[in-house]
C-alpha cells in the first residue's frame, strides 16, 4: 500500500478494496516509525484523521459519491490556515496561534474528502531554501538524513518522499515547492499565479507566492489540481475562469504533445554543477528521443531576477508581516512597557533572524528616496523578465532547466552565508516573477545518490500541457518509483 | 502694528465614510455604536493569510462624489498600502491610494461665506457663489478606535475598521474659517444629496483636517507663516473656531518670534473644545515615511467609459445650482432657496408640492415655517411626515383663495401630519375656514357698527384715533364670527362704509 500512488489509493478505496481507515492508519504507522528522524510535521491529527477516514469508508459502503481525494492521507503546510490545530508558519511568534477560518485550499480539500494528517514544518514564514529557519522544528532530507530537505516547503517534500502521506500542498514564492521537491526527489508544480486562490496562504511575498502540489507522480499532481485550482471570489487575484479556464487536468494528461520544441538557455545551465547538468541533458534526450525539437532560447535578463526577487518579495514580505504585532494576536512581550514596546519588542523576540534580515531589507527598499531605485526598478526589470518568457515562448512550447544548481546539501552548511543561500533560487524565482507555471520532476540522482530535478517551465495557464509534458518523461522512465534510504 | 497686512491661506482635508451597506473590503456590516468588536470578521479583523475584496458599490459612490466634484475620472485606479504602526490598525497598513486616485483635479462651488446666515431673508442674491479647487479625492479604509479607558491599559474597538472612507484634498483656496466652514457644510449637503454618507458629524461620519497658513506682507515684503495642520476636527464649529484661532495665534507668533515657513516646520495640532485653543501635537522623533507601495492583493481599478457612464446616470441636480435655480425660477429668496435645499427630501417634496398645482411662494412658506419645523420635532423629513404633495399644493391654494387664514394653515398642516386627511376636509372640521361672503359680512360689519358709536366718531374724526378704531371694529367683526371672517374682506367693507 506504501507503494501507491494517491490516484492509485483513492481508487481502491473507493472500490472498497482497501479501506481509508486502513491507509491513514498505516500512514500514522509510517510516521511513528519514521517521523522522529525526519520531523516532516509541525501538528499530526490522528485522531480526526481516523474518525475522517472511517466517515468517508462509511459514506463509500453506503454508495454515496465521493470526492476526488476520498479517503486519501494528505498533508498541508503550516502556512495555510485550518480551524484544526494550529497555524504556525513555523515562526515563534504565531507559535500558539489557532486560525478562525479554513483557507481556500483547505476548504477544497476537505470538500474532496482528503484525510488531513498533518501541518508541515517550513522555513519560517516561508523565508528560506532549506528548512532550516524554522523557529520551530528541523526537517532532514529522507535520502540523506545529514541533508536539508530543501525549503521552504521542506516538510511537505520530506513527508511526501517519506511516504508520510500520498500528497501534500506547498507554497512557492521563489522556488519553495520546487527546490525542495527536487532535493527530495518528488514531484511539485508552482501553478501560474492567480490560478490556486491564496486565501488563508498566511502571506509572504503576495505578488508571487503561489499554492501547489508536491506528490510522488505527476499523474498525482495532475489530480490535485483538479481539486485545488480555480477561481476564488475571496482572492482578487485569483483569474477569472471565463479568462483562463480550468480544465480536467488529467482527461488528456496521458496525451503526449505532439510536435514539442523545448527551449533550452544555456548560458543558464552552466551555473549548476556537473551532476545536475549531465541529469539535465540526460532528461533533454530522453524527449529528444521521444520527437521533441529543442530550440536555444535567450533570457537576456535572467541575471538581474535574484536582485529583482529579493526587493519584491522582502518589499512586500516587510508590509505583510508587519501585523505581527503582539497586539492582537500570536506572541506579545511581557516586558513591553508601553505600546511602542509592545511591537518591538515582541517581534523582536519572537521573529527568527532571517526573517527580520528579510523585513530589514524591505523596509529599506520601500523607505522615502530608496523607493524608485530599487522597488520601482525591481518592478521593471520584472516586466522585463515577463516579456522574455513571452518572446521564448514563441519560439517552443516549454523551456527545461535545472531546478536548482545543486543536489540537497549538508544540515548547516548554508546556515550563516544568507547569500549564497539566496543564490541557490538562481533558476526558479524567475517563473515567480514572470507569474508562469513550473514543475520539477525526478530526472536522475548525483554520485552521493541524491535526487536531482528537472524543472519545465510553461506558459501562463498552460498548466494542462506541463503536466502532459512532464508526464511523457515519468512514462518514459522510472525515477519516481525509487525510494529513499529510510523508506 | 499698522505698517502690514496679512492673508489668510487655507486647504481643507475632509473624511467622509460612506454609507454602503458592507465595509470596504469585507462583508461586514457598517455599524455605529453597536458592541465593540462585534461587526469584525478575519479579513477586517487582519488575520494571517486573508484578502481583501474591494466593495464596487463604495467605489462606485467614490466615483460619484468625484463627478459631483467636478473630477476627472481617470480610466485606470489602484490601491496602495500605507505603513505605520498603530493599535487601531490591524494590519499596520491602511490600503489606500497613493498617486493614482479614483478622482482629481476638480472644483466646489460654494455659497459666499456667512450668506446662508443673513438675517435679511428677502435681500437678492447678490453675492458670487466661489469656486475651490479640488486636487484629488480617493478611497481608503478607516481605522478602527482605540479607547483609552482606566488603568494601564487601552481597548481597541474594530468595528469601524475598514469602513469605506473617502478623502478629498481641497486647493488652499479658503480665505478663513467661515469659508472653510462653507465648503463643509455645501459638501455634507452634497453627499447626503448623492445618498452616499448621512455626513453625520456626531458619528465621525464627517471628520476636517485644515491645513492653515498666512502671508504677512510688512515693510514691503513677503513671509510665510510656518503651516499647521489641525487634526482631527468633528464639527462645523471647531472647523471655523480652529481656523480663526490660528489665524490669530499665528499672527501673533510671527509678530512675535518672525518664524516663517520652512521645509519641514509643519507642525500639528489639536483642538481643545472646551478652552477652544488648538494645542501643539506631541512631534514623533522621526517623520512619518509611510512606505506606499502598491497593494498586491488587489487588482486595479479599470473603469470603462459604460461603467462611467451608468455612474454618472446615478448623479442628481446638486443642491447649489437647485438653490440658485429655486430663486430664478420660483423667485424665492436666496434664503429659502437654501433651506429648502438643504435636504434632498425637502427640495423634492417642494417640487413635487409645486408639480402639482403649488403656488411656489406659498408651498415654500408652508415648508418652511409649518413642515421643516414639524419634522424637526419628529426627527425625520418632511417628506416623511405622512402628508402628501397634493394636500401641500392644495393648502397652499386655500390660503392663496382666501379660503383659510396663514394661521389656520399651519393647525390644518398639523392635523395632516396627524391623522392623514385632506386640508379641505380638516378646514371645515375644525371650522378654520375663513368667512368671505361680502353679504354676510357686511350685516355683521353694520351691526358691530351700530354697536359702538363711539368708534365710528373716532373713525370719521381721522388722525390717530381712526386707524385704531378700525382695528377695533375688525377685531370686533371677528370675534363675532370667531374668527372665520376674512379680514381682508371685513377691512374692505368697513373701509367702504367710511367711503
Amino acid at each position: 500500500m506504501e507503494e501507491l500512488s494517491a490516484k492509485d489509493l483513492r481508487e481502491r478505496i473507493a472500490a472498497g478494496r482497501i479501506t481509508s481507515v486502513e491507509a491513514t492508519g498505516a500512514v500514522f504507522g509510517r510516521i511513528d516509525e519514521r517521523e522522529p528522524v525526519i520531523g516532516a510535521y509541525l501538528s499530526t491529527y490522528r485522531e480526526t484523521a481516523l474518525a475522517r477516514a472511517a466517515e468517508v469508508d462509511r459514506r463509500i459502503a453506503a454508495g454515496e459519491q465521493v470526492g476526488q481525494l476520498a479517503g486519501v492521507p494528505v498533508a498541508i503546510k503550516d502556512n495555510m490556515c485550518s480551524m484544526f490545530g494550529a497555524t504556525t508558519c513555523a515562526s515563534r511568534i504565531l507559535e500558539n496561534f489557532h486560525s478562525p477560518y479554513n483557507a481556500t485550499v483547505v476548504k477544497k480539500l476537505l470538500a474532496a474528502d482528503a484525510v488531513i494528517v498533518g501541518k508541515t514544518n517550513m522555513d519560517e514564514f516561508a523565508m528560506g531554501s532549506s528548512t532550516e529557519n524554522s523557529g520551530l522544528k528541523q526537517t532532514v532530507n529522507p535520502w540523506d538524513t545529514s541533508r536539508v530537505p530543501g525549503g521552504s516547503s521542506g516538510g511537505s517534500a520530506a513527508a511526501v518522499a517519506g511516504r508520510l502521506c500520498y500528497a501534500a500542498l506547498g507554497s512557492d514564492t521563489g522556488g519553495s515547492i520546487r527546490q525542495p521537491a527536487s532535493f527530495c526527489g518528488v514531484v511539485g508544480l508552482k501553478p501560474t499565479y492567480g490560478r490556486v486562490s491564496r486565501y488563508g496562504l498566511v502571506a509572504y511575498g503576495s505578488s508571487l507566492d503561489q499554492i501547489g502540489p508536491i506528490t510522488q507522480t505527476v499523474t498525482d499532481a495532475a489530480l490535485m489540481m483538479n481539486v485545488i485550482a480555480g477561481h476564488d471570489p475571496a482572492d482578487s487575484t485569483s483569474v477569472d475562469e471565463a479568462v483562463a479556464p480550468v480544465c480536467d487536468y488529467l482527461a488528456r494528461l496521458d496525451e503526449p504533445v505532439e510536435n514539442l520544441r523545448i527551449g533550452i538557455v544555456p548560458q543558464l545551465n552552466s551555473g549548476a554543477d556537473e551532476s545536475v547538468q549531465r541529469a539535465l541533458n540526460a532528461a533533454i534526450d530522453v524527449y529528444k528521443a521521444a520527437g521533441a525539437d529543442i530550440v536555444e532560447v535567450d533570457m537576456p535578463h535572467s541575471d538581474y531576477a535574484i536582485g529583482a526577487y529579493y526587493i519584491i518579495a522582502t518589499a512586500e514580505a516587510s508590509s505583510n508581516l508587519a501585523r505581527y504585532d503582539g497586539v492582537h494576536y500570536g506572541h506579545r512581550s511581557d516586558k513591553a512597557e508601553d505600546y511602542v514596546e509592545v511591537y518591538s519588542k515582541s517581534r523582536a523576540e519572537a521573529f527568527g533572524k532571517e526573517v527580520k534580515r528579510r523585513i530589514m531589507l524591505g523596509t529599506y527598499a520601500l523607505s522615502s528616496g530608496y523607493y524608485d531605485a530599487y522597488y520601482l526598478k525591481a518592478l521593471k526589470v520584472r516586466n522585463l523578465i515577463r516579456r522574455d518568457f513571452t518572446e521564448a515562448f514563441e519560439k517552443c512550447d516549454c523551456i527545461m532547466m535545472p531546478v536548482a544548481p545543486t543536489t540537497a546539501f549538508k544540515l548547516g552548511e548554508k546556515v550563516d552565508d544568507p547569500l549564497t543561500m539566496y543564490l541557490s533560487d538562481v533558476y526558479t524565482i524567475a517563473a515567480n516573477l514572470a507569474g508562469i507555471p513550473g514543475i520539477s520532476i525526478p530526472c536522475g540522482f548525483d554520485e552521493n545518490n541524491l535526487p536531482i530535478g528537472l524543472q519545465i517551465l510553461a506558459p501562463a495557464f498552460a498548466e494542462d500541457k506541463l503536466l502532459r509534458i512532464a508526464k511523457m518523461f515519468e512514462a518514459e522512465t522510472d525515477l519516481h518509483r525509487k525510494k529513499p534510504t529510510i523508506v | 502694528m499698522s505698517d502690514f497686512q496679512h492673508k489668510v491661506i487655507v486647504g481643507l482635508e475632509i473624511h467622509v465614510q460612506l454609507c454602503t451597506r458592507s465595509k470596504m473590503f469585507c462583508g461586514c456590516a457598517v455599524a455605529f455604536g453597536e458592541q465593540a468588536n462585534s461587526r469584525v470578521c478575519p479579513v477586517c479583523l487582519g488575520m494571517p493569510g486573508v484578502l481583501p475584496v474591494m466593495n464596487k458599490q463604495a467605489f462606485e459612490y467614490a466615483v460619484l462624489v468625484g463627478l459631483a466634484l467636478n473630477c476627472e475620472i481617470p480610466s485606470f485606479t489602484k490601491w496602495d498600502r500605507k505603513s505605520y504602526y498603530y493599535p487601531d490598525l490591524p494590519k499596520n497598513y491602511q490600503i489606500s491610494q497613493y498617486d493614482l486616485p479614483l478622482a482629481k483635479d476638480g472644483f466646489i462651488q460654494i455659497p459666499p461665506a456667512g450668506g446662508k446666515k443673513a438675517k435679511g431673508k428677502d435681500e437678492a442674491d447678490s453675492a458670487q457663489s466661489k469656486r475651490i479647487g479640488i486636487i484629488r479625492a480617493h478611497l481608503e479604509e478607516d481605522a478602527g478606535k482605540n479607547l483609552h479607558t482606566a488603568g494601564n491599559f487601552s481597548s481597541v474597538d474594530l468595528n469601524r475598521t475598514g469602513t469605506p472612507l473617502l478623502e478629498i484634498v481641497s486647493e488652499p483656496d479658503l480665505s478663513g474659517g467661515a469659508e472653510a466652514r462653507a465648503l463643509a457644510v455645501e459638501l455634507q449637503r452634497i453627499v447626503r444629496y448623492l445618498g452616499v454618507s448621512e455626513g453625520d458629524m456626531q458619528k465621525g461620519q464627517m471628520r476636517f483636517e485644515p491645513n492653515i497658513n498666512l502671508v504677512i506682507t510688512k515693510d514691503g515684503k513677503e513671509f510665510k507663516t510656518p503651516i499647521v495642520e489641525v487634526k482631527n476636527l468633528n464639527s462645523f464649529r471647531a472647523l471655523e473656531r480652529s481656523i480663526d484661532y490660528e489665524v490669530q495665534r499665528q499672527l501673533d507668533e510671527f509678530l512675535e518670534t518672525g518664524l516663517v515657513l520652512e521645509m519641514g516646520n509643519k507642525t500639528t495640532r489639536g483642538w481643545d473644545d472646551e478652552r477652544e485653543v488648538t494645542v501643539l501635537q506631541r512631534e514623533k522623533e522621526e517623520a512619518h515615511d509611510y512606505r506606499y507601495f502598491p497593494e498586491p492583493d488587489l487588482v486595479p481599478v479599470e473603469l470603462t467609459d459604460a461603467w462611467l457612464d451608468e455612474i454618472r446616470g446615478r448623479l442628481c441636480e446638486l443642491p447649489l445650482a437647485r438653490q440658485v435655480r429655486y430663486v430664478e425660477e420660483y423667485k424665492l429668496s436666496d434664503y429659502d432657496a437654501g433651506v429648502l435645499t438643504g435636504e434632498r427630501g425637502t427640495a423634492d417634496f417642494f417640487e413635487s408640492a409645486v408639480a402639482t398645482g403649488g403656488e411656489p411662494k406659498r408651498v415654500c412658506n408652508l415648508l418652511t415655517q409649518v413642515g421643516l419645523k414639524l419634522a424637526n420635532e419628529k426627527g425625520c423629513g418632511v417628506d416623511e411626515l405622512g402628508v402628501t404633495a397634493q394636500s401641500v399644493a392644495d393648502l397652499a391654494g386655500m390660503v392663496a383663495l382666501g379660503d383659510v387664514s396663514a394661521g389656520a394653515a399651519a393647525a390644518i398642516f398639523e392635523a395632516m401630519a396627524e391623522t392623514g386627511k385632506e386640508p379641505r376636509l380638516l378646514a371645515d372640521e375644525l371650522s378654520l375656514i375663513q368667512k368671505s361672503d361680502a353679504g354676510e359680512l357686511e350685516a355683521m360689519v353694520d351691526e358691530v357698527l351700530a354697536a359702538n358709536p363711539q368708534a365710528v366718531k373716532d373713525v370719521t374724526s381721522g388722525g390717530k384715533k381712526s386707524k385704531k378704531a378700525r382695528g377695533f371694529l375688525l377685531g370686533q367683526v371677528m370675534q363675532k364670527t370667531k374668527g372665520q371672517a376674512n379680514p381682508k374682506v371685513v377691512s374692505e367693507i368697513i373701509a367702504r362704509k367710511f367711503g
